[in-house]
């Protein structure tokens, strides 16, 4: 496990500033949610991260031994699985062996459809896939960019469900980018607001988990949103 | 001479796909109940297509039976089977068959590697799309039978000049379309694989090719369709063997049985080459559910 430390990270293409003077410290093991209205540049806070994006200002470090850009994967909104690969070849990739597949498909509970191709199942099917895979080389750090984005709201419950406990288990380093606040409150420990490329509000969730969706857990939500749409 | 003719396929009919016939009978009866699904309709029974061909077959022979098309214009097709067993009992028909072949799959091989791994590496390395995409697209737009003329100059009328015309005749459908092919791999599944850690070996293998295989056999589909064209036309301006030296040489002595032999020997290897073709497409492209056989 390793943590992250951005220092006045600022990221433009072109004239166009994306992100500016971004300091955050994000601790091994936590879980982290960045939520924002679309183009508040999440995804791109995401990218430089998971170092898909050089940054154009201030520094991004990973904190801790043995930390790597390696040991770092990411969850798509979409499931990028590759369609001329069965389920459990799939999450084999990169140096993944044949066991440790099949124990990652077996926590997302899709063992018995690793013989299948990826067309054959549906969208939440292929995002718990997509997860066993990102599960499957033991990261020290899990990105995930909208992961849930496309999936109807039953099947986002289920894979929320998932996600949680799959991270008390292994407690990776995680960071979940979202547009949906509900989310990040049940999932995060600590929600980051993101506007026009800075951090608006930064709040510690401080709940039990499972999380129930009680006043406490309204008020934060209510307190984030109120950050998002006021402007 | 039509009834023996009837006779023959109507016993054909009986012993080679009796159960057919009777399964297609059986489902056109079952299907005109309510419960018509779309794959039990009769016509899609695996024979039907072959009902027109047939037919045209048996028209063919009796209007030359009757003498209403003479054979000096086309010979009826029972004439065309005799000729053709005329020359396999001689061996004559296998030697030229064997030759055209081997000039086909030697053309194909190289002009097909060359175009491949042009394709491949101008797909993949943006230099060298820069320098060598442009000179490649003007010179595909010569038809290459264009440079016959040229080519027998060079290399005469030996097996060369044959080889020669069916490479760059392959060489480019080939070329066009694993090039697309890989420019069109989608990029999130190559940005995918760098993020879980794949080697540049690693997403050629597991990503960009199996990605541009869809656009390769296209490509080499195409390609088997151009490979005979070009060999038709190299065989029959000069050749000492081969199919189109078979059809040249029975022309001159107005051997209208052979003649016709020839055409159809070329329509069964072409024919052949699709079908090999298409089996590959279905192997490799089983993720496919356009591909896929249920």
């Amino acid at each position: 496990m390793f943590g992250i430390e951005l220092k006045n990270v600022g990221k433009r293409f072109g004239a166009n500033e994306v992100l500016r003077d971004i300091d955050l410290s994000i601790p091994k093991g936590s879980f982290t949610a960045i939520v924002g209205k679309s183009g508040c540049g999440k995804s791109t806070l995401l990218r430089v991260i998971a170092g898909l994006e050089e940054v154009t200002s201030g520094s991004l470090a990973y904190t801790g031994a043995e930390a790597k850009k390696s040991n770092i994967r990411i969850m798509f909104q979409d499931d990028r699985l590759l369609p001329w690969k069965n389920i459990l070849k799939n999450i084999a990739i990169g140096g993944v062996n044949k066991v440790d597949a099949e124990i990652a498909l077996e926590k997302v509970g899709l063992r018995d459809k690793k013989g299948d191709w990826p067309d054959e199942l549906s969208g939440g099917q292929k995002q718990r896939v997509a997860l066993a895979r990102a599960l499957a080389s033991s990261p020290d750090v899990l990105l995930f960019d909208e992961p849930l984005g496309a999936l109807d709201a039953l099947t986002r419950m289920d894979m929320q469900h998932l996600m949680e406990g799959l991270w008390q288990e292994q407690h990776f380093t995680s960071i979940l980018v979202t547009h949906d606040v509900s989310e990040a409150v049940y999932l995060a420990d600590r929600v980051i607001v993101l506007d026009e490329g800075g951090v608006k509000l930064d709040q510690e969730i401080d709940l039990g988990r499972p999380r129930e969706r009680d006043d406490k857990f309204t008020s934060y939500e209510k307190k984030i949103l109120d950050q998002i749409v006021g402007g | 001479m039509q009834s023996i003719c009837l006779h023959i396929f109507v016993d054909l009919i009986e012993t080679e796909c009796g159960d057919e016939i009777q399964k297609l009978i059986k489902k056109f009866i079952h299907t005109k109940g309510a419960e018509r699904v779309k794959k039990d309709k009769w016509y899609n029974n695996q024979l039907f297509p072959w009902l027109l061909p047939i037919v045209v077959v048996l028209l063919w022979q009796v209007l030359g039976d009757r003498g209403l098309i003479k054979s000096t214009m086309l010979p009826t097709p029972l004439e065309v089977v005799e000729a053709g067993k005329n020359l396999f009992q001689t061996g004559e028909l296998q030697k030229h068959v064997y030759i055209s072949t081997e000039r086909a799959i030697i053309g194909f091989f190289i002009g097909g590697t060359i175009g491949f791994l042009l394709g491949l590496f101008n797909g993949t390395v943006l230099f060298l799309e820069k320098l060598i995409d442009t000179s490649i697209q003007m010179i595909r737009t010569i038809p290459h039978l264009a440079l016959i003329p040229l080519v027998i100059l060079w290399f005469g009328i030996g097996e060369s000049a044959k080889i020669f015309l069916v490479a760059v005749g392959v060489m480019f459908p080939i070329y066009i379309n694993t090039f697309n092919g890989i420019k069109n791999v989608d990029y999130k599944l190559i940005e995918m694989g760098k993020v879980y850690g794949m080697s540049k070996w690693q997403l050629f293998t597991n990503i960009i090719l199996p990605g541009a295989m869809p656009n390769i056999l296209v490509g080499i589909r195409y390609a088997l369709g151009v490979t005979w064209i070009s060999l038709i036309v190299a065989e029959t301006i000069g050749a000492d063997a081969g199919i189109g030296y078979l059809a040249t040489t029975a022309r001159e002595f107005m051997q209208m049985d052979i003649v016709v032999l020839t055409i159809v020997l070329y329509a069964i290897l072409g024919k052949l080459s699709d079908f090999i073709a298409k089996v590959c497409e279905q192997r490799l492209l089983k993720w496919n559910p356009a591909y896929r056989k249920n």
